[in-house]
């Protein structure tokens, strides 16, 4: 049975969901939940494409809008918008998505390296590109998506709330 | 031989060796202070032979060959030829200390024997009175002999059950010199079939030689534990002995079997808290037990909850299974039986995590000793309220702060017997702590009669600092609250116990960072009391639920002073833009929380919001809210879990909705509203 593994061991299970028309893959095994959207919490002092929080059964789960999280512009949310729970070693967090598509099998050797595309697209999330049935999947780097390091110095970049009132 | 992972059991030993030292040390300031209670002595003695054997057999070597020579000392008191004294408690508290920091060692898995403790170590074999020459306790002569001794030991079956295991037992005298089994057996009244065994029992018996220089009562010692377990006979293995025949198994002038289980305590269980998986994998258990004890009449209670649980929910869902209207009575009933269920069990499963004060509270003792000798006082120690309990966490960190608080009333409070003596009063100071509980707060109180806060001192020294400017009106409140600013010390020599101007201002943030609060009263000439309020628990936090833009945030009640809805007449503008109203006598600034969270579409109009009016560190606050929605119990969950620390914000809540409100850290955002002051 560990024959079978092991032909596998090259190939990534990856779900694949839609986002802004462009299809992006997240490895399945990251994944502990998918559900429907429903209201959030929120945070105050929290830029803005972290929505707020969630209760998972008893768990206070931090929700972002990955369409805002990539510069795109928010959607108004839909019957098949879905939040894709996600763990990172101990830590979850949810992003909120278009729809869910498929859970697909990648060749690892069929992963590309993302082209530098300067400083018009953030491609820091992104851990490759992919090809699925003729179709590109971009790979999601789920650790650098919520590295709380990277929330901060997010934070060091948007103004503070303090700043705000006195600017106003 | 034994393919059993000894490291396991570690943790436990280190716990049940600080649990011996400090039944020890207590043991021995009873003796200091006087007590000539021959079961302290033993008590004594028990620990360290514990001590003694637990890390022999774990092989901490170190600590096994230190605790056989204290042994050995403490052997020469408990029979009588050596009185207690002064100087040998004196010698022996230290041996306790250096024994902490051995094992401490040990646990971190640090090289343990350092020259302090092979110095104590040779202090207190030049102590024991050579050994074993001239030693003459009865009933026989016990000097060893040079060929060693026959020992025949037949356990009797419930042997294992005690907890004594004779493969330890055999290490031990192995540790003696030269082990020669001669013959192993099976005792009368075995079962006759393999069938019949009861394998919790114990049907075996061995004749062992032992060669060396053992001494008779080195061997009494090894077989203390099996008292009334075993039959045990032990001869000279010169003289074949049958004279000197020896029946330990039912009388022994050396333990009693009860005294086995001082150690640890019947009915009380052991149930290991949630810790992270990769701190169980580490033998290295962390300074912080992660274990707790807990007696075993909670654990019963919470049993019986679940069954009327049990019961409640089998009736609710009979009649969820086939309801009729009429049945709406019966239904009403079943729920208010769950809630109340719901309440006790909830009830129940906090109490497990409250432990007595007590624990702490036997620190001081020592402490008051040790600063009445090296500050030259006389300090009478009293404790009260000892059982109070509080939550576990709350309780560990607790600890440093108090040990500070009675430093500093010893140090600065309590005045000179001397200087007592001139102003009239007892040679003596007296130092009281007090615990209870109060509300669903607990109070610790610690209070001295020495003279109180020096308030010349203090303006004196705060003025230096410049904490305050000179000209400046305070009043006891605001003097009282000076000692508690970061960098002040009033001692005018620093002495190595306090006055380093770290100190009050610690012990105000680590109380703080438990969610409670401490102040001072202080009459001069009359004497001081600090007052540290903590919340009984940090899990559980009483909350008013308010509505601020269609968000719900909680405000702790311990900061809540009153809700009020104001006139826009009331509110007067300062200079900047900033918002004030008057309430009882002083003009309080108005926070407004939909401002400060950025909240949308709150209510703005000053008039048709409420403002609560919180308390911090005796700063009040008036924050506007949309609307009051009610009282509620909130169980906090960590933002930080599975997020970060949000300014403002402690924690988070699930309602009853299932909906996520946040909890206000009434002391962030009273800060956040003195940053943007500021900017």
């Amino acid at each position: 049975m560990y024959e079978s593994n092991q032909s596998t061991a090259l190939k990534l299970q990856q779900l694949t969901f839609s986002l802004a028309g462009e299809e992006y893959g997240v490895d399945i095994l990251a994944v502990r939940e998918i559900r429907g959207w429903s209201r959030v919490t929120r945070i105050p002092q929290t830029p803005d494409y972290l929505l707020g929080v969630l209760n998972l059964r008893g768990a206070i789960v931090p929700i972002m809008d990955l369409r805002m999280r990539f510069g795109l512009d928010r959607e108004s949310y839909g019957e098949s918008t879905v939040v894709i729970v996600i763990a990172v070693e101990e830590r979850l967090f949810g992003i909120v998505v278009d729809s869910v598509s498929d859970v697909v099998d990648i060749d690892h050797a069929a992963i590309k390296p993302v082209p530098d595309m300067g400083v018009v697209v953030d491609t820091r999330y992104l851990k490759g590109l992919a090809t699925h049935v003729e179709r590109m999947v971009m790979l999601l780097d789920v650790e650098k998506l919520m590295r709380p390091e990277d929330v901060e110095t997010l934070d060091a970049v948007l103004p503070s709330v303090e700043e705000v009132e006195i600017a106003a | 031989m034994s393919a059993v992972d000894l490291t396991q059991f570690h943790k436990t030993f280190f716990e049940e060796s600080q649990e011996g030292l400090d039944a020890m040390e207590s043991a021995l300031l009873a003796l200091d202070s006087g007590s000539t209670d021959t079961e302290l002595v033993h008590t004594i003695f028990r620990s360290a032979h514990s001590i003694k054997g637990g890390a022999a057999t774990f092989g901490f070597v170190d600590v096994a060959a230190f605790t056989h020579v204290a042994e050995s000392l403490l052997e020469e008191v408990r029979s009588g030829r050596r009185p207690v004294e002064p100087p040998l408690v004196d010698v022996l508290l230290r041996s306790v200390d250096c024994l902490r920091v051995m094992l401490r060692r040990s646990s971190a898995g640090q090289p343990v024997a350092d020259a302090e403790s092979e110095e104590l170590r040779a202090e207190l074999a030049s102590l024991v009175s050579g050994q074993d020459e001239g030693v003459q306790p009865p009933p026989a002569e016990s000097v060893s002999t040079s060929a060693g001794w026959r020992i025949d030991f037949a356990a009797l079956p419930h042997l294992l059950q005690t907890g004594n295991d004779p493969l330890r037992l055999f290490r031990e005298l192995q540790q003696l010199g030269q082990l020669d089994v001669i013959r192993a057996f099976i005792v009368d009244g075995a079962p006759a079939t393999l069938a019949e065994v009861d394998p919790t029992l114990c049907y075996l018996g061995w004749e062992l030689h032992l060669q060396g220089a053992a001494s008779r009562s080195d061997l009494d010692a090894v077989f203390d534990w099996l008292d009334g377990d075993c039959v045990l006979e032990i001869h000279p293995l010169s003289t074949g002995g049958s004279a000197e025949t020896e029946n330990v198994s039912s009388s022994s002038p050396v333990a009693t079997d009860p005294s086995r289980r001082d150690a640890s305590p019947p009915g009380i269980v052991k149930v290991a808290t949630d810790i992270p998986a990769a701190v169980r994998e580490t033998p290295i258990a962390p300074a912080e037990g992660s274990s707790i004890r807990v007696d075993i009449d909670k654990i019963d209670a919470l049993i019986n909850m679940m069954g009327e649980l049990v019961i409640t929910q089998s009736m609710l869902s009979e009649i969820g299974e086939n309801f009729q209207q009429s049945q709406l009575e019966v239904l009403r009933e079943g729920l208010v039986q769950l809630e109340r269920n719901t309440r006790e069990l909830q009830e129940s499963v906090m109490r497990i995590r409250m432990l007595p004060i007590a624990s702490i509270f036997n620190r001081f003792p020592r402490l008051v000793r040790d600063l009445e000798r090296k500050l030259g006082k006389q300090v009478k120690l009293e404790l009260q309220g000892e059982h109070t309990e509080l939550d576990k966490t709350v309780l560990e960190k607790i600890g440093d702060p108090l040990v500070h608080l009675v430093r500093n009333a010893i140090d600065h409070g309590l005045e000179s017997p001397s200087r007592r003596k001139a102003v009239g009063k007892s040679e003596t100071g007296t130092l009281k702590l007090n615990a209870y509980h109060e509300g669903s707060n607990i109070v610790v109180q610690i209070s001295d009669d020495g003279a109180g806060l020096n308030r010349d001192a203090i303006t004196a020294k705060a003025l230096q600092n410049g904490l305050i400017s000179s000209g400046q009106e305070l009043s006891d409140a605001e003097v009282a609250d000076l000692i508690f600013q970061p960098g002040f010390s009033t001692a005018a020599q620093a002495t190595d116990l306090s006055g380093r101007g770290v100190g009050m201002d610690v012990v105000r943030r680590n109380v703080r960072d438990l969610g409670g609060s401490v102040s001072v009263r202080s009459v001069s000439g009359k004497g001081s009391t600090f007052t540290i309020a903590l919340p009984l628990t940090l899990a559980i936090v009483d909350g008013l639920v308010t509505a601020v833009g269609g968000e719900r945030y909680i405000v702790p009640l311990i900061s809540i002073v009153e809700s009020l809805r104001l006139k826009a007449s009331d509110v007067r503008k300062v200079a900047g833009g900033g918002e004030v109203f008057h309430f009882r006598d002083a003009y309080l600034p108005i926070m407004r929380l939909h401002r400060s969270f950025a909240c949308h579409e709150a209510v703005m109009d000053i008039e048709r919001g409420i403002v609560v009016v919180v308390e911090e560190d005796g700063r009040r606050v008036g924050l506007l809210v949309d609307d009051l929605l009610g009282q509620q119990q909130a169980v906090v969950k960590s933002l930080e879990a599975h997020y970060r620390r949000v300014q403002g914000i402690s924690g988070a809540t699930i309602l009853s909705d299932g909906s996520v409100a946040l909890i206000v850290d009434v002391g962030g955002v009273v800060h956040m509203g003195r940053q943007s002051k500021a900017a």
